[in-house]
């Protein structure tokens, strides 16, 4: 195990498109806050704020046929993967036009174009699934990568300890990724844990891990690409211990009384966002205007999702139904690439 | 061709590697060991160790592994030693492989079949006996299978792999050693309908999977006391054939439903409520049903007897509903 520490002056337009991914992220969720208070969406909902730049960072390392595996804390994930905000704000409206046509709703966004497998709202429900997406990547030879996001909270449950066991033991093409924000709702990992440094427990099953600071996404991205790079070339599985904080509650239901403000403003003076602001104005690589530029077409975006969603249509209950089984008709059969995954492989 | 259900799996499953390359088998011992039913003895060394993938002890791992595996192009199939140990594996075989499709949309579907072995009659103690495919009967999302017969421990599984959702087969322990005639062309059959395997207008009995034997023994007693049975082996627990059940007892008037679940929550719970729901004019006695007792199964021989259904309890129940009790 090891600690990857990100230096120099990143390329002012690799840096500018990181800054709007992570602003992406931070501006939609920002939305779906205000949305939840608007009562226009409802449910769960599990905000990422302050965490942007591990899926900002990672997501940046992968080819469009790899495959993502996420929690129920994944609008950032699935927006930056490719999923459209539109379709994700109109998902949580219950919107037919939604990616999961109203059926998965905020905690369960899925999409087949991007490959990406979820919003799984089990803790560690879908480390399993990676490892069996890895698995056939390997049977079929294909070069392809998978990569999985869980939070610290899942280290504890017995599927962690059994996808590590098994991806390490048949060395298969996948990227676990960690992302140790300190808390599992009110749980602080000292108080779950017995060994608190989660790449070593990865290490102890003979897979590479780093810890990584979370809130510094070139950090994030360099680690990142290190271990794809790695696991694409054969190099069994790896893990990325990605330190971050979340700023916001666990869910909109949760009144936040395990941690001090402090601690928590602490934090937020490492925000990621201005974290790499900061940089990027040291090395005079982001004038006024284009920041005003950048946030404009952001906020942009986000209102014209909004729009979408608010414009959908609802999922109509004669469809209610649909879904639990296939079609048969639209199934033909095995052996004859049943499936959309089936013609491809 | 002489054969036994255990060979015809074999055959089922060495067939379905041969004709299709996204199929392989992975669980506990089922390679060197060569299954711990013997199922897939020296299937290793015919398809190699990849496609005959022994797993850790890691049910929910591999399981999921499995669905995974699907979910990425490949045709699974995933053999849990006993339903037992499937309870470890609940989450990703009730989280995920019954519910990706529809929450996803329709996006994603989840091609896996998992085999098990359930049921009870062999001294193994509570943890190693019980049946609950009922329970995963209970699941939308999920296809159920339950081979009684040579024909279908030889022809549900190709079936099952073509099915594009996930399918569970049940097979009962105490089916493996039993032998017959199979034509030597048998394949693929269909997994909608259940069907009458013997036929009679005095009543209906109906059953599946390791209780079948048993049932067709009570019917022949039945026979030579000139009470001529149905008997339906239901075949497919989810989705449920439930015209085979109706029309038979549209004509018989009379059902007993016999099922080594618990009485409390079971399949056939379903069943009778089923028949009570939609012919209940038909009806000329109460639903009678043979049921495990509610107690863990017993490892002391006699008393786990006593704890299964058993031709005498199938014959008293029959002689209840056509009332010639005594
Ligand atoms: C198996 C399971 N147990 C409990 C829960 C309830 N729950 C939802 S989120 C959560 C905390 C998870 O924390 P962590 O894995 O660290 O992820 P984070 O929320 O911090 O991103 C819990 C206990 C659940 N969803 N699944």
């Amino acid at each position: 195990m090891s600690t990857v520490r990100n230096q120099g002056v990143p390329d002012q337009e690799h840096a500018l498109h990181l800054l709007r991914q992570m602003l992406r992220v931070r501006r939609l969720e920002e939305k779906c806050i205000e949305l939840y208070s608007a009562a226009k969406i409802r449910g769960f909902l599990h905000v990422y704020i302050g965490e942007e730049a591990v899926a900002a960072g990672v997501m940046e390392t992968l080819a469009p046929d790899d495959a993502v595996v996420a929690t129920y804390r994944e609008h950032g994930h699935a927006l930056l993967r490719g999923v459209s905000a539109g379709a994700i704000l109109a998902e949580m409206y219950g919107h037919a036009e939604g990616c999961c046509r109203g059926r998965g709703g905020s905690m369960h966004l899925f999409d087949a174009d991007t490959r990406f497998y979820g919003g799984n709202a089990i803790v560690a429900g879908g480390l399993p699934l990676a490892v069996g997406l890895a698995l056939a990547d390997r049977m079929a030879g294909r070069q392809r990568v998978t990569v999985c996001f869980f939070g610290e909270g899942a280290v504890a449950e017995g599927e962690f300890h059994e996808s590590m066991n098994l991806a390490a033991l048949w060395q298969l093409p996948v990227l676990f990724c960690c992302e140790n924000n300190l808390y599992a709702m009110g749980t602080a990992l000292g108080r779950s844990e017995s060994q608190t440094d989660i790449a070593l427990k990865a290490a102890g099953y003979e897979i590479s891990a780093w810890a990584v600071d979370g809130m510094d996404v070139l950090a994030v991205e360099e680690a990142a690409r290190r271990a794809v790079d790695a696991v694409r070339s054969g190099g069994g599985p790896h893990f990325l211990e990605l330190r971050t904080y979340r700023f916001r509650a666990h869910s909109m239901f949760d009144p936040e009384l395990y941690r001090e403000k402090t601690e928590v403003s602490r934090w937020m003076e490492r925000d990621p966002i201005s974290l790499l602001q900061g940089t990027m104005q040291a090395a005079g690589q982001l004038p006024e205007d284009t920041w005003a530029t950048l946030t404009a077409d952001v906020d942009a975006e986000i209102s014209t999702a909004v729009g979408f969603a608010e414009n959908g249509t609802p999922e109509p209950v004669s469809e209610l139904m649909r879904f639990v089984y296939s079609d048969r008709a639209e199934h033909t059969g095995a052996g004859d690439g049943a499936g959309k995954e089936g013609a491809a492989g | 061709m002489k054969t036994t259900y255990r060979e015809a799996m074999r055959a089922a499953l060495r067939d379905a590697m041969q004709r299709d390359e996204r199929v392989f088998l992975m669980g506990e011992d089922v390679g060197r060991y060569g299954g711990s039913f013997a199922v897939s003895l020296g299937l290793l060394e015919e398809f190699g160790p990849e496609r005959i993938r022994d797993t850790p002890l890691s049910e929910s791992g591999f399981v999921g592994a499995g669905i995974g595996a699907a979910l990425g192009g490949m045709r699974p199939v995933v053999e849990i030693m006993t339903v037992n140990f499937s309870l470890l594996a609940l989450d990703q075989i009730i989280n995920n492989a019954a519910t990706l499709l529809h929450m996803s949309g329709g996006q994603f579907n989840v091609p896996i079949v998992i085999r098990m072995t359930t049921g009870a009659g062999r001294q193994l103690g509570a943890q190693h006996s019980h049946s609950l495919e009922g329970w995963y009967a209970h699941i939308p999302g999920l296809r159920i299978l339950a081979p009684a017969t040579l024909a279908d421990a030889r022809g549900m599984l190709w079936t099952a792999l073509q099915d594009p959702d996930p399918v569970l087969i049940f097979e009962h322990g105490s089916l493996y050693n039993v032998a017959g005639e199979l034509d030597d062309d048998a394949g693929a059959v269909e997994i909608d309908k259940a069907a009458v395997v013997r036929s009679g207008d005095g009543l209906t009995l109906i059953t599946y999977g390791g209780t079948l034997p048993m049932v067709l023994e009570a019917a022949e007693q039945l026979a030579a006391e000139g009470i001529e049975a149905d008997v339906i082996d239901l075949r497919t627990l989810r989705p449920l054939d439930e015209h085979t059940i109706l029309d038979s007892v549209a004509r018989t008037h009379r059902a007993v439903v016999v099922d080594e679940g618990w009485r409390s929550g079971s399949i056939s719970a379903e069943i009778a409520a089923r028949i009570c729901e939609q012919a209940f004019f038909d009806l000329d006695a109460p639903v009678e049903r043979v049921c495990s007792l509610e107690v863990p199964v017993p490892y002391a021989k006699h008393l786990e007897q006593a704890a299964l259904p058993s031709v005498e309890r199938v014959v008293a129940a029959a002689r209840r509903a056509v009332g010639t009790n005594g």
